[in-house]
């Protein structure tokens, strides 16, 4: 968090704090301190479970949230909220997708007509969009390019996120923010859609913020990973490095828990406990009554995210 | 330590359940002769509790009607988890519903449905209505909405008791904590009055297993179970239900898409693509040396095994 | 969804109340267009015997001062029916724009807005509409405008809940990262999507418009005499009320449009609504 943000960040997320209010009780941290950085053309995976925060993390990024503190800024230009009026030009650079594939598409209008929406969008910058159709979109997130003309009701799942998909890139976007993209999908489409996220952002040499909570599939397409607690992000790093040697210890329990389809029948490991109320984080680490490493001083101390990217006092090297 | 598994805790996963189970099972004596508790992984083969053969399913459509299911056999055996995986649409979760009888109005079965020798698709209604719960039981992807909001867990598990098993309050309250338990809810007196929303997800999903369990069902049809589920969440989820499956010897069958969560847990594995079972066979032998074509996309369309 | 909804309207049309809705307001809005060539006498002319009890020539009877009742209740439709679809366009003009940006915009729009519907929603319909009539005088606009006053508000706040549901739907979010400005996305993604409840909720309401009318006429805040108008008449009839064909004929009128309308709106809502399509569809399986 003390780090300096990278120069060649083309999003940098410093030290956020999001908080929803609820009537009547104090307010919750959702986004409890965070920093990120994702560069132009790069894939960084962001997972942690449900209620961890990485979903209003990337609601911010895309200024569907207001923050609290500290910064966001998209290519030196700070992310404000979305208000009545048109978006900043500047930040319809930053395009999303979202999870339900049944959510994300009008289904009173032709997919089309949804896609040239994005094209717009990109010639409004003053981008050279001449030629780009819905059609060329379609095929190149591999649907046939009669789709245009029907309606987002008439596809599967995996067809809608994939238009979805279109309609974000029709606007030529420098980075990708999806929000759990594929959990919603069926398992054979899953990896499809993922995989394709990925080289459509890498060919067009934009990020990608990659947000889900399955590591199995963001370890595929993710060159580095972020790995979020409670609000917090606990352990960061190269994507083979993190998963084969896995520092904080929710890291590697994340990890062991999933279960491996390799016939053996080994029951994954089990990490204990819930996650607690966001609204009332436990003192010191935020991990600390889950973690089966936890020893004297973690209930009081508050480990930062080191520079080798991990928040954990068992690795004391990044004081 | 949790970062990998030892091979004590896996070769061990199962028949060693934990001493919560094992401490809660004592309550459960009702699970009266007849099903001999198969144990861990072993391949030893118990008298079938469920058999269907030949069901095939037909919905009505916009222009008619359209099969579902094309002539399905599965055998569950007491004690033993029996996967159903396949896409969505393969027809696994209908395949469940139809043992249930909770087929939508204007569904067309045939074939057989035994369930220790009664045909369920023959049954009327009536007495349909009484095998349901006490001998068949279903618990669903998404507990949030398979429990009321509005009623304590106490209240939706007592009026279960009372309603099937004809207990007395008292009688249902004991037995309900006694549940809650079981599936390893922490102080389940105090539990019982509190609503939904008062637990986790993870929590959720095991008072609904604690429901589908209220009459000794002899079989759970268990849909998707964790899918809704974090990892973590998900390892208790799987570790208790391979535990009651040995402890009671209780018939699940084990609808997911997850091969993953097929792997960890399941006994036998059948594969399901268009209404049909394109495969059956022990866990270890369909999930490394799969005979059908169709088994090899899935596996190969696994994120773990595309790299390795 | 255009698609769909052809292809599911016959199913929830054959239902037979839908049917006897639909037949009988078509028939009363052919009854609105041909008055003049299916009325058998001037609806005002005061030429036959006083008071006849119905029978051939007169076959609903006169009134009071010669009129044929057939007539005037054929005359009475021009009247009533147009008044309300216009009330209803207007109201869900009204009440639907208001509550679109109640629910879209939030805040103190939404304050203020739902805030009046409140106002409104306290007092009871049919006498605030009363007041309202009775304060401007009696005639048959500001009957309208009275009840419009009183019936904007359950549009808005129908249109406000759904609208406030369809907010933060993912494809109004996309839209609106691409650059749309609130009141683009609010034409282009939430209001296409928010018609269809909102046209059940009109038709459910044109019956309601017209008895409000009617009710208004009846109490002498509408429809002047000798206007032939469905209240007025029924007003009429309860000054004579051994002529019972003065008020049972109107009174008739007014029954067979409300529930006309009802089922059509009813039909209407299945047609739009699959969960409560499928119902239909089970019935009927049931029943066959």
């Amino acid at each position: 968090m003390t780090r300096q943000p990278d120069r060649g960040a083309l999003l940098s997320v410093d030290d956020l704090v999001v908080q929803y209010r609820r009537p009547g009780a104090p307010p919750t941290r959702a986004v409890a301190g965070v920093s990120l950085e994702v560069r132009a053309g790069e894939v960084v995976g962001l997972v942690g479970e449900s209620g961890c925060g990485k979903s209003t993390l990337a609601r911010a990024v895309c200024g569907l949230t207001p923050s609290e503190e500290g910064s966001i800024s998209f290519d030196g230009t700070p992310v404000r909220p979305l208000g009545v009026r048109r978006r900043d030009p500047a930040l319809t650079s930053i395009q999303m997708v979202f999870q339900d594939p049944y959510g994300s598409l009008n289904p009173r209008r032709r997919v089309g007509a949804q896609i040239a929406d994005g094209i717009r969008t990109a010639a409004g910058r003053g981008e050279d969009v001449d030629g780009a159709t819905p059609e060329d979109l379609l095929t190149r997130v591999g649907l046939p390019a009669d789709a245009a003309t029907r309606y987002a009701q008439e596809f599967s799942g995996g067809q809608r996120q994939r238009i979805a998909i279109a309609r974000a890139l029709a606007a030529r976007p420098r980075l990708l923010v999806a929000d759990e993209p594929i959990s919603a999908l069926d398992a054979s489409a899953q990896l499809h859609v993922a995989r394709l996220m990925r080289s459509l952002a890498v060919e067009s040499g934009a990020g990608l913020l990659f947000i889900s909570h399955d590591l199995s599939v963001v370890r595929l397409i993710a060159d580095r990973i972020a790995v979020m607690y409670l609000g917090q992000i606990v352990e960061t790093g190269i994507t083979a490095e993190v998963w084969d040697n896995p520092r904080h210890p929710y890291t590697q329990a994340l990890l062991a828990a999933i279960p491996q389809p390799d016939g053996a029948g080994l029951l994954p490991a089990e990490l204990p406990g819930d996650i607690p109320d966001p609204a009332a984080p436990p003192s010191g680490c935020r991990f600390h009554p889950r973690c089966p490493r936890a020893f004297d001083g973690c209930d009081r101390e508050v480990p930062l995210l080191s520079d080798d990217g991990v928040a954990c006092r068992l690795y004391p090297a990044a004081a | 330590m949790t970062t990998t598994e030892t091979p004590e805790e896996a070769g061990g996963g199962t028949a060693a359940a934990d001493s919560g189970i094992a401490a809660a099972d004592s309550g459960t004596a009702a699970n009266e002769g007849g099903i001999a508790a198969t144990g861990g992984g072993t391949a030893e083969k118990g008298a079938a509790v469920l058999e269907i053969s030949g069901l095939t399913l037909d919905l009505p459509a916009e222009d008619g009607t359209k099969r579902i299911l094309h002539g399905v056999d599965l055998t569950l055996r007491p004690g033993r988890i029996h996967g159903l995986a396949g896409e969505s649409g393969s027809g696994k979760t209908m395949t469940g519903f139809a043992v249930l009888g909770l087929l939508p109005p204007g569904a067309r079965t045939t074939g057989r449905i035994a369930f220790e020798g009664t045909d369920l698709l023959t049954l009327p209604p009536r007495q349909l209505g009484a095998l349901r719960g006490r001998a068949v039981s279903m618990m669903f992807q998404d507990p949030s909405t398979s429990l009321h909001p509005m009623l304590t867990i106490g209240r939706q598990l007592t009026d279960h008791l009372r309603h099937h098993l004809k207990l007395d309050r008292k009688a249902a309250r004991a037995r309900a904590a006694e549940l809650l338990g079981q599936v390893r809810i922490p102080n389940p007196l105090e539990a019982l009055g509190r609503y939904p929303h008062q637990f986790s997800g993870g929590m959720r999903q095991r008072i609904a297993i604690a429901i589908a369990l209220a009459c000794e069902p002899k079989v759970l049809i268990a849909d998707e179970p964790t899918t809704a589920l974090d990892v973590t969440v998900q390892a208790g989820v799987l570790r208790l239900l391979r535990g009651l499956c040995d402890d009671l010897g209780l018939a699940v069958l084990l609808v997911t898409h997850d091969l993953g969560v097929m792997s960890a847990i399941a006994d036998e594995v059948s594969v399901m693509r268009h209404g049909r079972v394109v495969e059956t066979g022990p866990r270890g032998r369909v999930l490394t040396e799969p005979h059908h074509e169709y088994t090899r996309t899935l596996l190969d369309a696994l994120p773990g095994r595309s790299t390795v | 969804m255009r698609l769909n909804l052809l292809r599911r309207l016959p199913r929830a049309w054959r239902r037979p109340l839908a049917v006897c809705g639909g037949l009988v307001a078509a028939g009363w809005l052919v009854v609105v267009l041909a008055a003049p060539l299916l009325a058998p006498h001037d609806p005002l002319a005061q030429d036959l015997p006083r008071l006849a009890s119905p029978g051939a020539g007169h076959w609903f009877g006169t009134d009071e001062l010669g009129r044929d009742v057939l007539s005037r209740v054929l005359y009475g439709a021009r009247m009533s029916i147009p008044l309300a679809l216009l009330l209803v366009t207007l109201s869900l003009l009204i009440g639907g724009l208001l509550g679109a940006c109640a629910g879209f915009f939030g805040r103190w729009v939404d304050e203020t807005v739902m805030r009046v519907a409140d106002l409104v929603f306290a007092f009871p319909t049919v006498i605030l509409a009363m007041v309202v009539a009775a304060a401007l005088g009696a005639s048959l606009e500001n009957a309208v405008l009275a009840v419009l006053v009183v019936a904007w508000p359950s549009y808005a706040r129908v249109t406000r809940g759904l609208v406030m549901g369809l907010r933060n739907r993912e494809f109004v979010l996309s839209g609106r990262l691409l650059g749309f400005s609130a009141w683009h996305s609010l034409r282009v993604d939430v209001l296409p999507n928010v018609l269809g409840p909102l046209l059940v909720l009109a038709t459910l309401d044109i019956g309601t418009a017209t008895l409000l009318l009617s009710g208004l006429s009846f109490l002498g805040l509408g429809a002047k005499p000798p206007t032939a108008e469905w209240g007025a008449m029924v007003a009429s009839g309860t000054q004579q009320f051994d002529m019972w064909w003065m008020g049972v004929f109107p009174g008739l009128a007014i029954l067979t449009v409300v529930l006309a309308f009802n089922f059509l709106g009813d039909a209407l809502r299945d047609a739009l609504d699959p969960s409560t399509a499928r119902t239909i569809g089970a019935e009927k399986e049931r029943v066959a």
